[in-house]
């Protein structure tokens, strides 16, 4: 391994190397704010080294690895997200647990994992990266083990985990048996390259793929675990689930496929996507509108933004790229905002999320409930947050594609959604009339999680008003895709 | 560089109204009419110098411009254009904000700061709308407007608030998204064509496409027009909206978000697909007179005295409409008179419900009847803006509505005649109004207080308006004119022979003819 490769996987070695340093100390002193305080420390060089390693050409690390702008774009993104979910942890972990420098090994982990997926070009650094992922989730999910609820839902998750895992790695076999490569690259020029169209054995072992993907993003009809890990897992690592874990699969999804042609329409992959797409949009927010806990409402949501990302995915091209990436910078802040404040209320015993509950938050609590308001709008699309920009460019790259029936779809879909943000919006604004909330309002916002909701809100509105600079480094790591 | 400021300065004054609420309840009031008269003050001086235009070849006359660019990787920028159309419809926002805010002092008690925090940012994204020549801009404010408008509806609002905050919201967001498909369809059709990709207003005149598209394109656009104008089958949002909002809610709705809507129809749906626009004129204009008839006689079956108001502003709107799609100079001059017009006069009549509201705390028109004998100046200023809206000639509804008929005669002769039987049913549900309730006996022994000194204040200011605007449209006509000749060509210049005989010759009559000489 060259100098220049081993500089190149500085922000995957930090990671390793913080997950190593908090394990020896916290065997010989526990403490929680200085856990906290090394994950912060090394989530933000991982983040510089990323920063600055962005500079050079792109750098194969073996057949696994390839850093390029691209990888370390998302290895940056992901690891700003997961220093986010760690300051929101903080006040959360405070309240609620005994155990809690654990939890940042956990985090950092989960992280690691999922900054493999986004740097890998190979199956098998793909599964490593997803397995190193979802083992450490199993462990999140379940953080606090005696509440029922986080048990429940880690169970969940393992075991549809597990089985769309097998999945996974069938499909590898499968795709490997026809192409005989496990290479991203050699994989998609041997499909484009026969002649006789893919076959049969291709197309099953790619399905497989897309279910054990599909599982992951939760794309309709392998969302069933959503809501539920969603309601059960700590907020912290709801957000954590809904953001890292899912951004980090949908760039290896992207990287895996940018070189399809999907735009033949009678392509099956196309169909499957364009179908898979459709039901998500659809069935995610017309499933929220049935649900009344904020954290079930935000899981549907999720299913269907995920749903609207697949319409730029369909188009190839550097257009598409630079659509989802900014549609999930997007995203990323948002969500953190909105399960920041649901970490953020939240008392010792139950996450405060119960749609009852927020009630006049307005009256009691302005800044979080402006802060929520800006992430729903966000979620919503509406001007002056960058949820408005990142919904224009799907939009956008659906209408340059002419893919009427998905953008159409896409747009009936963002009207039916709009119900259910503002009911949550309304709630906020009524008067309380009893106090079921009203020992949500007493306890003061952890500094920790203030600061970020802070920062997040600020981000935000930034981006909704002058995403220029964003376009401009999603433009450049596009461009390393190529 | 001013054409900013005139946006942010709102802006800034709204944030400053919303922080000075700690300093005490007055201060949000106090701050925002100095905001407001300051900036009326400003757009005053410059129509007062206004006749310095800058004319740009092939972008028409210009009071002001500025363009910079925002998101350069995709040909946005912010470019903003103050013409005679905008300049007069940002007076009237003005006008109207100030109005909003003046009879709004007593009726607001709660969260004041936020109030008007709400009702600067409404005016500062109507503004925004008026200015816009990026069409993502444009649709920028177009969106933005809806926030500080929901919010306004959905904490002061009445009763039944939550359903109609929604209901509008999903209405106008839903049409706003077709608009944006419209927009970045012609947007994609441009860049294919030349190659350059840009939401500029000027570069994307005269796209050429074929027929089919463009109809669909524009009919993305229309939607979102039709559902703020109101068009008829899109209007159900109207009636829910105007009725639960705050009365400083009702007047930005019925006096500027409607004419946002036939705003953006001259500014952009027009110019931009010329051809489409005028396969569409029959049928909007059809729609137009529904809207007149249908928006009549369902005001005349209200109880709610809100309600009423509104379905007249659906009827009053028909006239606009109508004056859109004809398309000829009298018709443009008279679809921009009954804008304004419409937006005081109406605003006015919600203003007074508003007074009547906080008096007898109902707004149902059985609980009234015979207030004359104990408000005789409210009820005199009632009658006065009932029959400005009814057209009484010398009042300014009149002016506009005559001159949408004089066009509308030009185009079709048949639209013209059924449009003016909107005059008799308007007269049927005016007259109805004021003789149940101010006329007859005073049946529930109403002791009411009369107008006070700041409500007097409102109403002889939106009076004298009434009368200036029925009395000298000239004014208002030749400010207008250089933007509408303007509009006016790039609307029709492509399409003289393609249009049925009658229509070619209205196009064909000579521009600039001042009002009153070689009348048909």
């Amino acid at each position: 391994m060259t100098s220049l490769q081993v500089f190149a996987l500085l922000p995957l070695i930090i990671l390793m190397a913080g997950i190593v340093v908090i394990l020896v100390v916290t065997a010989f002193y526990r403490s929680h704010p200085l856990a906290a305080g090394l994950t912060l420390l090394t989530l933000l060089l991982s983040f510089l080294s990323a920063v600055s390693a962005s500079g050079g050409p792109p750098v194969q690390v073996s057949s696994l690895l390839v850093m390029d702008h691209y990888a370390l774009f998302y290895i940056g993104l992901i690891v700003a997200a997961s220093f986010f979910v760690a300051l929101i942890s903080y006040g959360y972990l405070k309240i609620h647990s005994e155990n809690r420098e654990e939890f940042y090994i956990l985090l950092l982990t989960a992280t690691f994992g999922s900054a493999v997926l986004v740097s890998s070009t190979h199956f098998a650094s793909f599964f490593l990266g997803l397995e190193i992922l979802s083992v450490s989730l199993y462990a999140l999910i379940a953080y606090q083990r005696l509440d029922p609820h986080n048990i429940e839902a880690g169970l969940k998750y393992l075991i549809l985990a597990g089985a769309s895992a097998a999945f996974l790695l069938f499909g590898m076999a499968l795709v490997y048996a026809a192409t005989g490569a496990m290479e991203f690259d050699q994989i998609v020029t041997t499909l484009a390259g026969s002649n006789s169209g893919v076959s049969a054995i291709e197309l099953i072992g790619l399905a497989m793929l897309i279910v054990g993907i599909g599982f992951k993003l939760a794309f309709v009809p392998f969302h069933m675990w959503t809501a539920d890990v969603y309601q059960g897992a700590p907020a912290p690592v709801t957000a954590f689930v809904a953001t890292v874990s899912k951004g980090g699969m949908f760039a290896l999804l992207l990287r895996l496929f940018h070189n399809t042609n999907f735009q033949s329409y009678g392509s099956p992959l196309f169909v499957v996507f364009a179908v898979i797409s459709i039901a998500s949009m659809l069935s995610g927010n017309l499933l929220a509108l049935l649900q009344n806990n904020v954290k079930r409402i935000l899981a549907y949501s999720s299913i269907s933004h995920l749903g609207y990302l697949l319409v730029p995915f369909l188009i190839v091209g550097q257009g598409a790229t630079i659509s989802i990436t900014f549609y999930l910078v997007s995203y990323f802040i948002t969500t953190l905002g909105a399960f920041g404040v649901v970490a953020v209320l939240s008392d010792g015993r139950a996450d405060a999320d119960n749609l009852e509950q927020y009630r006049g938050l307005l009256w009691d609590r302005p800044w979080l409930a402006a802060i929520f308001t800006v992430a729903l709008f966000s979620l919503a699309g509406i001007p002056l947050t960058a949820g408005f920009i990142g919904k224009f460019f799907l939009i956008a790259a659906g209408v340059g594609s002419s893919d009427w029936l998905l953008v159409i779809l896409l747009v009936l879909a963002s009207a039916i959604g709009l119900f259910y943000y503002l009911r949550i919006v309304v709630i906020m604004y009524l008067r309380p009339q009893d106090e079921i909330s009203a020992n949500l309002r007493l306890s003061s916002v952890p500094w920790a999680g203030a600061v970020a909701l802070a920062v997040l809100v600020i981000l935000l509105i930034g981006i909704g008003v002058y995403p220029s600079p964003l376009i401009r480094m999603i433009q450049i790591m596009a461009a390393s895709l190529g | 560089m001013i054409l900013p400021w005139i946006v942010l300065f709102l802006i800034i004054v709204g944030l400053l109204a919303w922080l000075s609420a700690r300093l005490g309840s007055n201060w949000p009031r106090w701050i925002s009419l100095a905001g407001l008269v300051v900036h009326l003050v400003f757009l005053l001086t410059l129509w007062l110098r206004g006749n310095n235009l800058i004319v740009i070849s092939g972008q028409g006359p210009w009071i002001a411009r500025y363009n910079q660019a925002w998101i350069p990787q995709f040909g946005i920028s912010i470019s903003l254009g103050l013409d005679g159309l905008s300049l007069l419809l940002l007076v009237l926002t003005d006008v109207l904000g100030i109005m909003a805010v003046v009879c709004s002092w007593k009726a607001i008690e709660n969260n004041l700061g936020f109030f008007h925090f709400n009702l600067m940012w409404i005016l500062a994204s109507i503004s925004g709308v008026f200015l816009a020549l990026d069409l993502f801009l444009f649709y920028f404010f177009w969106e933005l407007m809806l926030v500080p408008l929901y919010f306004l509806i959905g904490i002061w609002g009445h009763e039944n608030r939550v359903y109609a905050t929604l209901k509008f919201f999903i209405f106008t967001q839903a049409s706003g998204l077709l608009m944006l498909l419209g927009i970045l369809g012609l947007y994609f059709i441009h860049g294919s064509n030349t190659g350059a990709y840009t939401f500029d207003y000027f570069q994307l005149l005269g796209t050429s496409m074929p027929s089919g598209t463009a109809v669909w394109l524009m009919l993305g656009l229309f939607m979102a027009f039709a559902v703020k104008l109101p068009v008829i089958p899109l209007h159900t949002w109207l009636p829910d909206a105007h009725t639960q909002a705050p009365t400083a809610g009702s007047v930005y709705l019925a006096g500027l978000v409607l004419k946002v809507g036939a705003y953006g129809m001259l500014r952009f749906l027009v110019p931009l697909f010329p051809q489409a626009a005028h396969q569409l004129a029959p049928f909007a204009m059809a729609l137009g007179i529904l809207g007149i008839l249908y928006g009549a006689v369902v005001a005349y079956g209200q109880t709610d005295l809100k309600r009423m108001v509104a379905y007249t502003s659906v009827s009053h709107m028909g006239f606009v409409i109508i004056g859109i799609f004809a398309w000829n100079t009298l018709s443009l001059q008279g679809a921009l008179i009954v804008m304004l017009a419409h937006g005081i006069s109406t605003g006015a009549l919600f203003i007074l419900v508003g007074d009547l509201d906080e008096r007898i705390h109902s707004r149902n028109i059985q609980k009234m009847g015979g207030l004359w004998e104990t408000v005789p100046v409210l009820s005199g200023t009632a009658l006065f803006f009932a029959v400005a809206s009814l057209g009484l000639p010398g009042l300014a509804n009149f002016v506009g509505e005559f001159l949408v008929l004089l066009g509308a005669y030009q185009v079709n002769i048949t639209v013209a005649v059924l449009a003016t039987l909107g005059f008799i049913v308007w007269t049927v549900y005016a007259l109805w109004l004021i003789q149940r309730a101010f006329h007859g006996p005073n049946t529930h022994a109403w002791k009411l207080p009369d107008l006070s000194g700041r409500e007097i204040a409102v109403y002889a200011i939106l009076i004298a308006i009434v009368f200036w605007i029925g009395l000298f449209p000239q004014t208002i006509i030749n400010t207008a004119q250089p933007a509408l000749d303007a509009l006016q060509k790039s609307g029709t210049v492509t399409q003289v022979s393609l249009l049925p005989a009658t229509q070619s010759q209205a196009a064909a009559h000579p521009v600039n003819r001042p009002l009153g000489k070689e009348l048909p």
